[in-house]
């Protein structure tokens, strides 16, 4: 039977004594496709990763990565797929270059191989061949990982966190490599807990405390908030806050970057607001319309959750 | 087979590029062999002695002459019967030899089979009880060898090691316990470092059979225990003389079989420990203590209680030390420790057996 989807995972439940670090996952990669995983940290990510790369086995349902059961065709699957975990796992005190060899030969390729896939993406680390991984900046670490993890062309790739302790330019050209693979055909996993990241994906799963809480695409999942939602700031942010959860007719505020986001229950008027927050000493407060984004409906599936 | 080479490359990497572990792997052997073959020894030596004697007769002067001469005695002078006490306090003397006023007219008796009497007191400070034995030992045979004895005298001679060296007790023991720390603890905390770190989570991700990769993992630290086989035996031979009269080819395959064993060790170690520090205490904790123990190295076997003897038994050190003594000391032929051999080989494949069920190729 050829399988339709890449990676295919059917009510994934996996325990650790009396906590269940996923609860009846069900999601589906289809071939070609960027796919991310979006949620905090402890919400299963990085078990539902050890699942999938036949690490650790499900208590219950099932899963597949090109067709191969994750647990019947372990082997297999750890042929086809490339795995990058969530911490540096390459050797500190080994160069770069010996660092790729040694993971070529441990898939029974020589570096020469995968030449054309990994060379836009190895260009940038190949100055420091001959320094220790180690030695490495993060941005760089991550770049020789994801070599690593090409070095036998795998068909699916499953980045945990790639881009966990990397500052923003080295996140924003990982992704442009990963964008580049993706023209190449290779299906990727990708879990991030930056919301921000999303937008980089063809569809996201929302994950929070074991359970996914939606699948879309980024654009559908932002069209899933259907309310009215206000950008609120001013001088005393944490001040604004606890006066904005008190106040009548505002149902959730909370922080949001530079601002906070305040969404009101039904007949909500912005001006009278602002004019009860001068009241309360918040002169300065601005309160305006806004976009909502993937965060506040994470925010709001959480809730609705509970 | 280019990928196994290159496994084995990697791990020689890891160690050649943490120059202190490999310093220590391979000159701790160097050091112990060193220390215990010449700063520590249970030998007695320099024991100082003083003589009473109230008439120094020539037959006195003669056996005076005589323990001074040997290199385990050094002579500090006659004393008067009154200072005996104020001498082995003050630490003057360790021992004291007291001659009878009429020692030679007693020594002439028996030489004419005369009854003996008691010619010469021997006084020693026993505040050390083995070397004051040990000594008391020493001292009476020299006397004896210098006169003729009686028929019923017996005679003791200590066969293979006739001055009691204790560096040919101890190097065996040695041997045994490097090779269980080169071998097991750093090929335990080599395999364990790649759990916590995590690299094992991408190894595992990978087509190769992760036995495949801690084997090879192994033979760099094979190796480098073969080369302090090297030079122990070297500094055994050169430096501290042993007679080396059995088997080498016995004893350099006995070793392998060891350090096999030391290995398979390791490896079951590494799967009980899931961090560096972990495998470090298992290996220190179960296996150091019982060989410095319980392995016949430092204290005899023969002396333990019987459940200790039990004990013993099962610690692969003991079988490889006694069968090392028999072949560098005693040198039997290789035949001889065959019983030593067969038991090494069959914890080894015990060793083997488990560690390898007990390996995953899972996180859990």
């Amino acid at each position: 039977m050829a399988a339709r989807n890449a990676i295919e995972a059917e009510g994934l439940t996996k325990r650790y004594g009396a906590l269940t670090a996923l609860d009846g996952v069900t999601f589906g990669v289809a071939r070609g496709e960027l796919f991310g995983l979006i949620g905090p940290d402890g919400a299963g990510k990085t078990t539902l990763f050890r699942l999938l790369t036949t690490l650790i086995n499900p208590d219950g349902g099932t899963a597949s990565i090109a067709g191969c059961d994750i647990v019947r065709d372990y082997r297999e699957i750890r042929k086809r797929v490339g795995y990058m975990p969530g911490r540096f796992s390459l050797y500190p005190d080994l160069s770069v270059a010996e660092n790729l060899d040694f993971f070529a030969a441990l898939f029974g390729v020589s570096a020469e191989a995968s030449r054309d896939l990994i060379a836009p993406i190895y260009r940038q680390i190949e100055p420091f061949r001959t320094r220790r991984a180690g030695k490495l900046s993060g941005g760089m670490k991550q770049k020789l990982a994801l070599c690593c993890a090409l070095i036998h062309r795998p068909s699916v790739l499953l980045l945990d966190e790639p881009t966990t302790g990397v500052d923003a330019v080295s996140r924003s050209e990982f992704w442009d490599m990963l964008s580049e693979l993706k023209s190449k055909g290779i299906s990727m996993l990708v879990s991030t807990p930056y919301m921000d990241e999303a937008r980089r994906c063809d569809r996201i799963a929302l994950i929070n405390e074991a359970k996914i809480l939606g699948i879309d695409t980024p654009q559908g999942i932002v069209s899933r908030f259907d309310e009215p939602i206000y950008a609120l700031s001013g001088r005393d942010m944490y001040g604004l806050l606890l006066a904005a959860r008190r106040a009548e007719g505002v149902r959730e505020c909370y922080p949001f970057g530079e601002a906070h986001h305040l969404i009101p229950d039904a007949g909500f008027d912005a001006a009278a607001f602002a004019r009860f927050l001068a009241g309360q000493g918040f002169a300065d407060a601005v309160i305006r319309p806004a976009e909502a984004g993937i965060e506040d409906v994470f925010i709001k599936l959480m809730h609705h959750e509970q | 087979m280019g990928g196994f080479l290159s496994f084995v490359k990697k791990e020689t990497l890891h160690i050649v590029r943490d120059r202190r572990t490999m310093m220590i792997a391979l000159l701790m052997p160097v050091v112990q062999i060193l220390l215990f073959g010449f700063a520590l020894s249970t030998e007695i030596n320099n024991i100082d002695f003083a003589v009473t004697s109230p008439n120094r007769t020539e037959a006195v002067r003669r056996q005076v002459e005589r323990i001074a001469a040997n290199p385990y005695f050094t002579f500090k002078g006659y004393i008067a019967p009154n200072e005996i006490d104020n001498a082995l306090r003050s630490g003057r003397a360790d021992a004291v030899a007291v001659f009878a006023d009429d020692y030679d007219r007693q020594t002439a008796a028996t030489e004419r089979g005369e009854p003996a009497e008691k010619a010469v007191q021997l006084i020693f400070d026993a505040s050390n009880p083995n070397n004051a034995a040990a000594g008391a030992g020493y001292m009476q045979s020299i006397l004896l060898a210098g006169r003729q004895t009686g028929a019923a005298a017996p005679e003791t001679r200590l066969l293979y090691n006739p001055q009691m060296k204790s560096a040919y007790n101890f190097v065996p023991g040695i041997m045994g316990l490097i090779f269980i720390l080169i071998c097991a603890m750093l090929t335990s905390v080599s395999i364990v470092r790649e759990e916590e770190t995590g690299t094992m989570e991408v190894l595992l991700v990978s087509p190769v059979r992760p036995i495949r990769i801690i084997f090879a993992k192994m033979i760099p630290y094979f190796l480098l225990s073969c080369l302090n086989l090297v030079s122990i035996l070297l500094l055994a031979r050169f430096v501290l003389g042993m007679p080396m009269s059995g088997s080498l080819a016995g004893l350099v395959g006995i070793s392998l079989l060891y350090l096999m064993l030391a290995l398979a060790l390791g490896l079951l170690i590494s799967t009980l420990a899931n961090n560096q520090v972990t495998a470090m205490l298992i290996s220190g904790m179960l296996l150091m203590l019982p060989i410095i123990m319980l392995s016949g190295m430092v204290f005899p076997i023969e002396n333990m209680p019987g459940i200790l003897q039990g004990v013993s038994c099962i610690i692969p050190a003991r079988w490889y030390i006694e069968a090392v003594r028999k072949l560098m000391i005693e040198g039997v032929p290789f035949a001889d420790v065959l019983r030593e051999v067969l038991i090494l080989a069959a914890m080894t494949a015990v060793l083997i057996g488990v560690a390898l069920r007990k390996f995953n190729d899972k996180l859990e």
